[in-house]
């Protein structure tokens, strides 16, 4: 669950985001928005990225500020450019990376490793350069890396914006089978069909939270209307 | 494109080594490199090398594509020593040079990175007591090998806009929006491991 409590965020005297009161229980919850709407920062504002200058952020009752580490444990972010989130430099050790600090022994880590590939399709490419994947395979790595940590929540920011739609397809349908809350922020309004709840973010403000539906037909509405 | 030095999955005895000790035979060649003086010596080091890739199972072409980065350097330097000591002082240089980066890579060819990290990490735990955090080191090492594919993957997609806007080969219009790439870069990468857990 993630409570957002009077929440504002100001880069310098910019204000990104004003007046955040939501609580959010669904296990899918998309988050549509213009470019510059503050969706971003609030998405980081989940996993401590980003802490608000105003009100507080909590998820499962912890607090972003004061129990960052434990909150970042929970969460797991997987990010636009999976070439920035891709820290080793072949496949199974950048899935490993995530393990690393986490009390496992060898053996478990690799196995659990090894699991995560498979699940995700990546068991050809386990000793291949991270950096000769197609964009799509990368942000699949980047998903696996994040996902073999075991979060019980996944906050994505536009995961689908760098790919092509068979790529986009493959990552939502990764994303559709998950068994964790998925907060996903993203400009592909497809993807959002059969999720529980849609935040629409217009100028830092939430400005409609409801059905898929309902939500994106005002996001379109809004963003003819601003054009 | 670029396949310099990354890790090829194989199961010979140089695979098997350990890192630690593959690294220590790197400092000592390294070290030891300085008293090879004559071209029979280079000429039975660089023997040496190839041996190492033989066993490895390295075909020749791979272990040719490492020495391809340092043809310029190498030819500055050829031409350099050829016309102030001689040709042959120009063969121990270059031989030299060539043998080590062979037996570098070689190293990386057969280990993988994490292990190298783990070696080093190892190696940097008596640094603790300066203050030194083993396994940040480590951490660089890593994204150090990390970053070299996806700087060249910048520096690919700098001069292709540079083209499309008919720009030809201008130095500034190259160098400075690949900087400002590799900065923006970083800030998204400094992200992504607090994201992933690096800081806590």
């Amino acid at each position: 669950m993630i409570e957002a409590r009077g929440v504002g965020h100001a880069y310098g005297d910019r204000t990104v985001l004003r007046d955040l009161d939501v609580t959010l229980t669904e296990q899918r919850i998309g988050v549509v928005g213009a470019n510059g709407s503050g969706k971003s920062t609030f998405a980081r504002m989940v996993n401590g990225l980003v802490l608000p200058t105003r009100g507080r952020v909590s998820v499962d009752g912890l607090d972003t500020r004061s129990q960052g580490r434990d909150v970042r444990r929970r969460v797991g972010f997987c990010f636009t450019d999976p070439d920035a989130q891709i820290v080793m430099p072949t496949v199974a050790e950048d899935v490993a990376f995530g393990l690393r600090r986490r009390g496992l022994s060898k053996a478990e880590a690799k196995a659990r490793v090894t699991d995560a590939l498979a699940a995700y399709g990546l068991a050809d490419h386990a000793d291949h350069p991270a950096h000769l994947l197609s964009g799509g395979q990368k942000q699949l790595l980047a998903l696996t890396s994040v996902l073999v940590t075991e979060p019980a929540l996944l906050v994505m920011d536009e995961p689908t914006t760098l790919l092509d739609l068979r790529n986009a397809r493959m990552v939502s349908g990764v994303v559709a089978a998950l068994p964790q809350q998925v907060v996903l922020v993203t400009h592909h309004l497809d993807l959002l069909d059969g999720f529980d709840r849609v935040l629409v973010f217009d100028e830092g403000r939430v400005v409609c939270d409801d059905a898929p539906g309902i939500a994106v037909a005002h996001y379109r509405s809004l963003m003819g209307a601003t054009s | 494109m670029t396949t310099i030095g990354l890790y090829l999955p194989g199961s010979s005895p140089l695979h098997r080594a350990r890192a630690g000790h593959k690294l220590l035979v790197l400092v000592v060649a390294g070290a030891a490199s300085v008293f090879l003086d004559e071209v029979w010596q280079v000429a039975v080091a660089l023997g040496i090398v190839l041996v190492g890739y033989g066993i490895a199972g390295i075909p020749l072409r791979t272990a040719l594509a490492q020495l391809r980065p340092l043809v310029w350097v190498a030819g500055f330097a050829a031409l350099f020593h050829v016309v102030m000591n001689g040709w042959e002082r120009a063969v121990v240089v270059l031989g030299v040079i060539a043998v080590l980066v062979l037996l570098a890579a070689l190293v990386t060819l057969t280990t993988r990175t994490t292990d190298l990290v783990d070696a080093l990490v190892v190696a940097c735990r008596p640094l603790r007591r300066f203050g030194v955090d083993p396994e940040r080191v480590g951490l660089m090492l890593a994204l150090g090998v990390r970053c070299v594919p996806v700087v060249v993957g910048l520096a690919e997609e700098v001069r292709d806009a540079q083209r499309a806007r008919g720009l030809g080969a201008s130095p500034r219009a190259f160098v400075v929006p690949l900087i400002v790439r590799s900065l923006r870069h970083a800030d998204a990468l400094g992200e992504a491991l607090v994201a992933r857990g690096v800081e806590d």
